[in-house]
């Protein structure tokens, strides 16, 4: 049976002028919102919970339940901060959301704001990508003037200003309290918890911090109504066992034809690439992520393994931000994890040791181990290098830095072998671009 | 930021001025002023092409807090440049998708070809030379960004012919984004000062759209199966195999409205308030 897509999100992306409000509005924007306003906060609150909507960024918390988190009553201001800092290698559906359609985000985090109680929200989006700002500015612009933000929105007597915040360069801002100490004008450093942000976030307010995607799905639940939500994704009667709902998964690499694919959680992989023409003409596939490089790589043999939270971590792996990197037989794995681990020796803020000097080392390895220069004993001890940053790091980032290396290891280590054994790397790196020859005619 | 120990040397008076009443603006979006910081350093790269010593002297001043204290935020993220920067910043992802793609030739290409290396800028001022990690179009690798705007799959020909093009003055257009600008000019965007530049440029790309279009060919292909029982099933969710890499169409059909009721995936009654014209 042919896959069937489902594009919600990305439903007015090919009309003229999308990112505007007039164009969003003719396909039912802002009617999310009119829906919330009709309900209580903690209605709202309780609505998203129903949906089973789970974070769309990584780690696939429950959103409602973090919305209910947040302390009510308190003399503290609320806020809201939409994580718009895509920066988890292979991930690319927030900002082509953002670009393309920008009140969407707007709407779900207006939505939020209501729902948690919020009068001040933000969206701290990456610096490096002017265009997405530029639209961002102009969208939340445009909703001001409509009045769906400033005081009195709507006439519902719910006030709420909408700051865009734009990074400065740095992956670890997408970790949420690196996040907040970076909104609060520091060096992105993760935070101790506890306190969670629920209770000490921004300024040690009660925060919530949501994803893109996840805020940009609030208003279509608004809209079409839990039911229609929870009748796409999976089902299982253990509600931690499965995954509602639709969401974009992201393909690309060594395809026939890379994009954004909107389409029922838990899809498979094989589904998706019959769909889309398969892995690039004359090639065959050879690993892949679920979710970014920080999820641990998966081969073939896992094409059936349906993209959903509780599906992908029965593989040994996380579902993450849906980032589906496909490499081909002629990518060699040791570069490209190298090369991810090299990212995360950049990226490392420096903060905790397991971290800051594991990765510098592991760096160290890979890269003798690439130029033939290293033997078996070294992939012992980059096992033992993660082993010690695993679960000894202060935030998630150390734990992602070692999930390429140890899933390589389990799948390819006698590629690893081949290296030290030839003094060298065995593979082309020509005939893995995507200007080379079309049949990849490759020379061993 | 060695250059902290020299003595900062003082902004002209109207620069002064114009940072001060910008640094006003971008402190007034925050309930608290520190978190200005960020965007106010941005500012300071729009009027000096950098974070210069006097830079951080202005911020802390105007935030009440020591030079230190914001030279350690203006040293931990990679977009705040410790030398004047070239008139426009080339950055070639090399992180493993994009590096794999192509991106490592394309980097080795462009450093050959302008005799410069990572974070070095070209005699005549106007190109600086990065290499990038991911910068979330990996649907479009490999991707190179020339102050933040999308270049999308370059090749090492492509790349070297764009360049040449910035140095002789011209004006590449980005595959997704508006027109070029300056990296001053960039950075007083990011600064959170709109340049009016927002309705420039596509809304997407192919790859974008990628999904939608094969949704319009199936959702067109099943109305074209109820409508006529005698058709056999032939059209079915055939876009885009065996087309090579990616099929290269941007918004075909224009303003074909599929939502509402022509659209399972969607089937929310059109919104009561409507705009009449586009």
């Amino acid at each position: 049976m042919t896959l069937e897509l489902t594009p919600v999100l990305s439903r007015t992306w090919d009309q003229d002028r999308s990112w505007t409000r007039k164009v969003y509005e003719r396909h039912d924007g802002y009617a999310g919102l009119k829906e919330a306003l009709k309900k209580s906060p903690d209605q709202v609150t309780q609505l998203v919970k129903d949906s089973e909507l789970r974070g769309r960024g990584g780690a696939g918390f429950p959103t409602g339940m973090k919305w209910g988190f947040i302390p009510q009553g308190g003399d503290k201001p609320v806020y809201l901060v939409v994580n718009a800092d895509e920066s988890e290698p292979g991930t690319c559906k927030d900002i082509p959301l953002m670009m393309a359609n920008p009140h969407e985000l707007v709407e779900g985090a207006v939505i939020a704001s209501y729902a948690i109680r919020a009068a001040h929200a933000f969206i701290y989006v990456r610096g490096e990508v002017v265009h997405v700002l530029r639209r961002l500015q102009a969208a939340v612009a445009e909703a001001y003037s409509a009045g769906y933000l400033g005081k009195d929105i709507l006439g519902s007597g719910y006030d709420l200003e909408l700051t865009v915040h734009a990074g400065a360069g740095a992956y670890i801002c997408g970790e949420e309290t690196a996040l907040l100490d970076s909104l609060e004008g520091r060096r992105g450093q993760p935070r101790l918890r506890p306190p969670f942000p629920a209770v000490a976030g921004l300024y040690a307010s009660p925060t919530v911090i949501n994803n893109v995607e996840s805020i940009a799905s609030v208003p279509s639940i608004l809209r079409n109504g839990v039911d229609w939500f929870t009748a796409q994704g999976t089902d299982n009667d253990n509600p931690k066992l499965r995954s509602k709902g639709f969401t974009l998964y992201s393909l690309s690499g060594h395809v026939a034809r890379p994009g954004q694919y909107e389409a029922p959680m838990g899809i498979t992989l094989r589904e998706l690439l019959d769909l889309t023409g398969g892995v690039r003409e004359g090639h065959e596939l050879k690993f892949w992520t679920p979710g970014g490089s920080s999820t641990p790589i998966l081969t073939a043999e896992h094409l059936d393994v349906p993209l959903s939270y509780e599906g992908i971590a029965s593989a040994g792996s996380m579902l993450g931000t849906k980032a589906l990197q496909v490499f081909d037989e002629t990518t060699c794995v040791v570069r490209a994890v190298l090369r991810w681990t090299e990212f995360y020796a950049h990226e490392s803020c420096g903060k905790c040791t397991p971290c800051r000097d594991g990765t510098f080392w592991l760096v160290q390895i890979l890269r003798r181990l690439e130029h033939g220069k290293a033997y078996e004993e070294a992939l012992e001890k980059l096992l033992d290098i993660s082993d010690n940053i695993l679960g000894r790091s202060f935030c998630a980032l150390g734990d992602g830095a070692t999930s390429p290396i140890t899933s390589s290891l389990e799948y390819f280590r006698d590629e690893y072998v081949d290296h030290f054994r030839q003094g060298g790397c065995p593979f082309d790196p020509a005939a893995s671009t995507l200007f080379a020859m079309p049949t990849g005619a490759r020379s061993r | 930021m060695t250059e902290l120990s020299s003595t900062p040397t003082a902004f002209a008076p109207e620069v002064r001025e114009r940072l001060v009443a910008g640094a006003a603006e971008i402190i007034a979006r925050y309930p608290r002023s520190r978190s200005a910081l960020l965007s106010m350093l941005h500012l300071v790269q729009a009027e000096e092409g950098y974070v210069s010593p006097h830079g951080i002297e202005l911020c802390a001043e105007l935030l009440d807090i020591t030079a230190a204290e914001v030279a350690s935020v203006a040293t931990f993220y990679t977009m705040y440049k410790r030398r004047p920067n070239g008139e426009y910043s080339v950055g070639v992802c090399t992180n493993t998708l994009c590096a794999v793609m192509g991106g490592d030739q394309i980097f080795a290409a462009l450093k050959e070809h302008l005799g410069i290396g990572h974070d070095e800028t070209t005699e005549d001022g106007k190109v600086t030379l990065e290499h990038l990690e991911c910068n979330a179009a990996c649907d479009y690798a490999p991707v190179l960004m020339v102050n933040w705007e999308f270049f999308d799959n370059q090749t090492p020909e492509s790349a070297t012919q764009l360049v040449d093009d910035l140095r002789a003055g011209e004006q590449p257009a980005p595959t997704r984004g508006a027109s070029l600008c300056t990296f001053k000019q960039v950075s007083r965007v990011l600064a959170g000062f709109p340049d009016g530049r927002a309705d420039e440029g596509p809304s997407a790309g192919p790859a974008t759209l990628a999904g939608l279009m094969i949704h319009r060919e199936q959702t067109s292909a099943g109305k074209r199966r109820r409508s006529d029982e005698t058709t056999s099933r032939s059209s079915s969710g055939s876009g885009g195999s065996g087309t090579g890499y990616g099929a290269q169409g941007g918004p075909s059909e224009s303003d074909s409205v599929s939502t509402a009721e022509s659209d399972d995936a969607n089937p929310t009654p059109p919104a009561t308030e409507k705009d009449g014209e586009a």
